[in-house]
């Protein structure tokens, strides 16, 4: 059996409809309220580590795969898990431990790949 | 004209006059590139899966290789052109992380690659890492009392 015979297009759809929804969200925090990009990251991270915390948003990466782990409340979730997961081995230490270690792919290579994209890109000149 | 005299009068008149941003088309774009950029996701997560990783491997190689892909668009300022479609569609998936990682680092670029690149590359990945984490750090305490 190869690769795209393996693909499962009814969750390929659950993935970009529940991403889609996320989107949509912030595209009304955007739109409706005057929150900068940057707070509505902020927001979007902090309630993904509560819903994670509170063990709610693992159903709905059961539910849509990536479509809920790519958005940044994956990002919190994925942190808050950690946590949780390492407590269990380590006590309260893990606290500490557990969440960056849980993401420490992401955080290692939004570093890295963003100084080497920042030496590849000219500064433009900004258009008045 | 009446004079403008309370905040919430200036208000009122900043919402007449200013365009009204086409909000179905712009969280229609959202949705599509949102859940494009998702899909995108689950299919590298398959192949790893395919591939014999298990669920958190692939979950951090997804990361890894949306974030590799928008900071290099980014270098080559074809993630701008994506942004100003999509608005929160390129925002909240992860790939609005990278941006937000690589967008101030080339702005800054010219202040040196040390405090310059360096430092301002935080400017917005800063609070969402310093709030994501230290929520992380709660949690993993409340978790203590329970477990």
């Amino acid at each position: 059996m190869n690769f795209l015979q393996s693909i499962d297009w009814m969750g390929l759809l659950k993935c970009f409809i529940v991403g889609g929804i996320i989107c949509i969200i912030g595209q009304i925090l955007i739109d409706k309220t005057k929150l900068t990009p940057a707070r509505i990251l902020v927001i979007y991270v902090t309630v993904g580590a509560i819903l994670g915390g509170l063990g709610i948003y693992k159903y709905l990466i059961e539910f849509a795969g990536a479509g809920a782990t790519v958005p940044l409340t994956g990002f919190g979730a994925n942190l808050a898990k950690g946590a949780i997961q390492e407590v269990k081995s380590l006590g309260v230490l893990g606290a500490f431990i557990g969440g960056v270690k849980a993401s420490a792919g992401g955080i290692a290579a939004a570093v890295f790949f963003g100084y080497l994209a920042s030496l590849i890109a000219k500064p433009k000149i900004k258009k008045q | 004209m009446k004079p403008i005299e309370t905040k919430q009068e200036y208000n009122d008149y900043v919402d007449k006059k200013s365009p009204n941003s086409p909000i179905f088309k712009n969280c229609f774009n959202a949705f599509f590139v949102g859940g494009l950029i998702c899909s995108i996701g689950q299919i590298i997560m398959d192949f790893c899966k395919f591939k014999g990783m298990d669920e958190t491997i692939s979950s951090t190689v997804v990361s890894i290789v949306l974030i590799a892909v928008s900071a290099i668009l980014t270098g080559l300022n074809i993630f701008n052109k994506i942004g100003k479609f999509a608005g929160a569609g390129s925002l909240i998936p992860i790939t609005g992380f990278a941006n937000s990682i690589v967008s101030p680092a080339i702005e800054y670029k010219s202040e040196g690659y040390i405090m310059g690149v360096g430092g301002k590359m935080f400017t917005i990945a800063g609070p969402v890492l310093v709030f994501g984490i230290s929520s992380s750090v709660i949690i993993g305490i409340i978790a203590t009392l329970f477990i």
